[in-house]
């Protein structure tokens, strides 16, 4: 849409040049069937082995460890189901955070109404979660820890680094899986470092298309497949493959600019809002100091959350009520970190790209600043 | 072998010299609903509407499920139909009735004979086509009190027709012979309900829907559309005229006492949907209001709301609980659309603590702080109308 300020990054991006042509290319020449034999097939097999090999090259793993899939909530389903089949001898127990996405909680939930113990570990005023917690919660019968590197709707960056210690020292065999949905791209991630078994990543937010996910299996874990059929994806993901989406995944990983560079640059553009939302003294930050630049969370006190985003919607301004995911309902995120009502009830969340100007974040002030002629809210 | 669906009117055929009326009125709606399925004859005799397709393959569990729907309908099923000749009925009804049979081990047969040229009787049929079926069928019993299914073979004066059991149908009067209503609508569980217990007696559905924006946003207003066109389905289309209110609530919130906020609001919606009703025609107002169930709606409240109108407002819910009317949103469908969650305009400006004994005095001293009526006007002026169903 023209004029349109898209500040709403982590709940989905726009398609970079790159993405979108490589998914026409596939649409209107290469549209065969992977798994045909004759050679107009093989062509769309090499478009999904050259987008494997980008994003083993960006995760720094294997080509083999790459497994695509519909979407990061796919990739998070397999991943969970699948390592607690895998440990079901070592025991029912699962570590992850109350403030992970629902493709995450959900199945979680099913596990636990199906007798498994969880762990749910609670996120501090700032949306941190502590290494001390997560250490004393696992246990020898844990069998999967599931966590995310960075919160989506508060920015917080987990310690998913230190998980494996924990392991250790209890000497669990337990799987780690580690949702990068909102890292994938932003942050530096080193597979072997951060010592993940299973790991989820999703092309649309990094200016992909929709359709297309996928997860990182590490070599050795014989993962069960959650979609059976026709054997694709090594039968861990059976289903013709989304070749155009997977095609723009494979192009938009590739354009993705210098990590480091992209980070600052973005850092630049949350300094400069943070400084922009001093002029209001009924603005209060949600998002925690040491947050990831992408994702700034705050409340405009006094005024509900979703009047103010259809205010700025009247300004072309797009921002989230809380994770669009949830549309409408108060964030349990800052439920979880404690937050009054007055608080939730009054969230934002701005997150921004490699893209986002000064002008763009100008004209969100400036539209805030009319939202004051708004009757304020009287019930909280 | 022919199929048609046979229609048994509801109370219509207790109408006197009007009973014509209804009738066309209830083929009106049959034709509509099944409009685009395919081509049919619609013919009626004796209290019963025949639906014959024109042309195979005319897909009856989709006009079934239409016709389930429609007002005004008592009973209604598929029926073959044959020759009013003896031989020819037994010859048909047995592979005619086979899949409904099968599922079923205890049957009885009814025939009926208003052509009572016919040779045989009643009693006479019954037992002959009863006959043909068990020794077609051997699994089946008869049993004349408490039968799993009851066949029907009805000789009449155009032709004979063979069913296994009926529907119930929708209940009601047709849609189009009680005047025309205007509901307010929220997006809430109740106002659909109320809109289709309205329907459900004849009356012909005008909508008024109040929009806040950026207060409410367009899903909202999405959401009204979606519940009206659930209901459509019964009601046929429902004209929907969406009114601007941003401008009247910010200025009640404004200027007049916090705890009078949605009372002096409903006192505007009633004002305005007046207005509204009178230039469409429409006689009265229907609200899915509930006694008690928020502070805007006990009995003080609502005498201080009907006390701007001067058309009736009808409240089809009024006396029945949560649950009740939970029930029957389920039943048409509109429940799951009704919660939802998005803010609409009654939410966003709720007070603390609402006046639930208010009286029409307060209500009034606290209006005259400003001057509503070229408010209200201008929100009756600017209303945009749409059909929806």
């Amino acid at each position: 849409m023209k004029g349109l300020i898209y500040l709403d990054n982590s709940a989905t991006t726009k398609p970079c040049n790159e993405a979108a042509e490589a998914a026409l290319d596939a649409i209107k020449n290469n549209y065969g069937n992977p798994s045909s034999l004759y050679e107009f097939g093989m062509l769309a097999e090499d478009i999904v082995t050259s987008a494997r090999g980008e994003i083993a090259k960006k995760l720094l793993c294997r080509e083999d460890e790459i497994f695509f899939t519909s979407c990061g909530s796919e990739s998070n389903s397999t991943a969970i189901f699948g390592a607690v089949k895998l440990g079901r001898r070592n025991g029912k127990h699962i570590v992850t955070t109350a403030i992970e996405h629902p493709s995450v909680l959900e199945p979680i939930k099913q596990l636990e109404k199906d007798g498994y113990e969880v762990t749910y570990l609670k996120p501090d005023e700032n949306g941190n979660i502590s290494v001390e917690e997560l250490s004393s919660a696992v246990r020898p019968d844990t069998v999967l820890v599931s966590m995310m590197y960075v919160n989506n709707e508060v920015g917080s960056i987990l310690p998913v680094e230190k998980i494996k210690t924990a392991l250790n020292q209890k000497s669990s065999k337990a799987l780690i899986h580690i949702d990068c949905v909102q890292a994938f791209g932003k942050i530096n991630i080193n597979v072997s470092t951060l010592g993940a078994d299973l790991l989820s990543i999703s092309a649309h937010k990094i200016h992909g298309i929709k359709g297309a996910g996928a997860l990182y299996v590490k070599k050795g874990i014989n993962l069960p497949p959650f979609l059976l059929g026709g054997g694709q994806e090594k039968g861990l993901r059976s289903g013709t493959e989304a070749v155009p989406a997977i095609a723009a995944f494979g192009a938009a990983v590739k354009a993705l600019p210098n990590t480091a560079y992209a980070f600052k640059k973005v850092a630049e553009i949350n300094d400069y809002c943070r400084n922009g939302l001093q002029q209001f003294d009924n603005v209060i930050i949600n998002s925690p100091k040491n947050a990831t630049p992408y994702i700034l969370n705050l409340s405009f006190l006094g005024y509900r959350s979703e009047t103010l985003l259809h205010f700025l919607e009247r300004s072309l301004i797009c921002v989230s009520s809380g994770s669009a995911c949830s549309k409408g309902k108060g964030s349990y995120v800052l439920r979880e970190m404690g937050l009054k009502n007055d608080r939730v009830d009054s969230a934002l969340r701005l997150s921004f790209s490699a893209n986002t100007t000064t002008d763009e974040i100008d004209a969100f002030l400036t539209a805030l600043k009319g939202a004051t002629s708004l009757v304020r809210n009287k019930n909280r | 072998m022919k199929e048609i669906i046979l229609i048994k009117n509801g109370e219509l055929a207790l109408k006197g010299l009007n009973r014509m009326n209804f009738e066309n009125a209830l083929i009106k709606n049959i034709k509509s609903t099944l409009n685009g399925l395919g081509a049919v004859d619609i013919t009626r005799a004796q209290s019963t509407i025949t639906i014959e397709p024109l042309y195979d393959d005319y897909p009856f569990e989709q006009a079934l499920d239409k016709i389930k729907k429609v007002f005004g309908i008592a009973a209604f099923c598929r029926a073959a139909a044959c020759e009013k000749d003896i031989n020819v009925i037994l010859e048909k009804c047995v592979p005619y009735l086979k899949d409904a049979l099968q599922s079923v081990k205890t049957f009885k047969v009814e025939a009926k004979r208003s052509d009572k040229k016919f040779p045989l009787t009643s009693p006479e049929i019954s037992r002959l086509v009863g006959g043909a079926l068990l020794k077609n069928y051997h699994h089946l019993k008869v049993d004349v009190h408490n039968p799993e299914i009851v066949v029907t073979v009805e000789v009449r004066d155009t032709a004979a027709y063979i069913r296994a059991g009926q529907l119930h149908g929708a209940g009601g009067m047709p849609v189009g012979t009680a005047g025309r209503a205007a509901i307010l609508i929220s997006g809430g569980i109740d106002s659909p309900v109320a809109a289709w217990m309205m329907a459900k007696r004849g009356i012909t559905l005008d909508a008024i829907h109040f929009a806040s924006p950026p207060y409410t946003s367009l899903r909202a207003e999405q959401k009204v559309k979606k519940l009206l066109s659930k209901v459509a389905e019964y009601s046929g289309t429902i004209r929907l005229g969406i009114v601007p209110f941003t401008e009247l609530q910010q200025t009640i919130a404004e200027k007049c006492p916090e705890e009078y906020f949605t009372l002096i609001m409903r006192r505007m919606m009633m004002r305005i949907s007046q207005r509204l009703a009178e230039k469409s025609g429409s006689l009265a107002l229907i609200t899915g209001e509930s006694v008690g169930q928020v502070a805007s709606q006990t009995l003080p409240a609502l005498v201080t709301t009907d006390a701007v109108v001067s058309l009736p407002v009808f409240r089809p819910v009024i006396g029945m609980d949560k649950d009740e009317i939970i029930e029957i949103s389920r039943k048409i469908d509109t429940f799951e659309t009704s919660i939802e969650p998005y803010e609409d305009c009654c939410t966003v400006f709720t007070p603390k603590h609402p006046r639930t004994k208010p009286t029409i005095k307060q209500c009034q001293d606290a209006e005259a702080l400003f001057d509503y009526e070229p408010l209200v006007e201008k929100a009756v002026q600017d209303t945009v109308f749409e059909f929806i169903g």
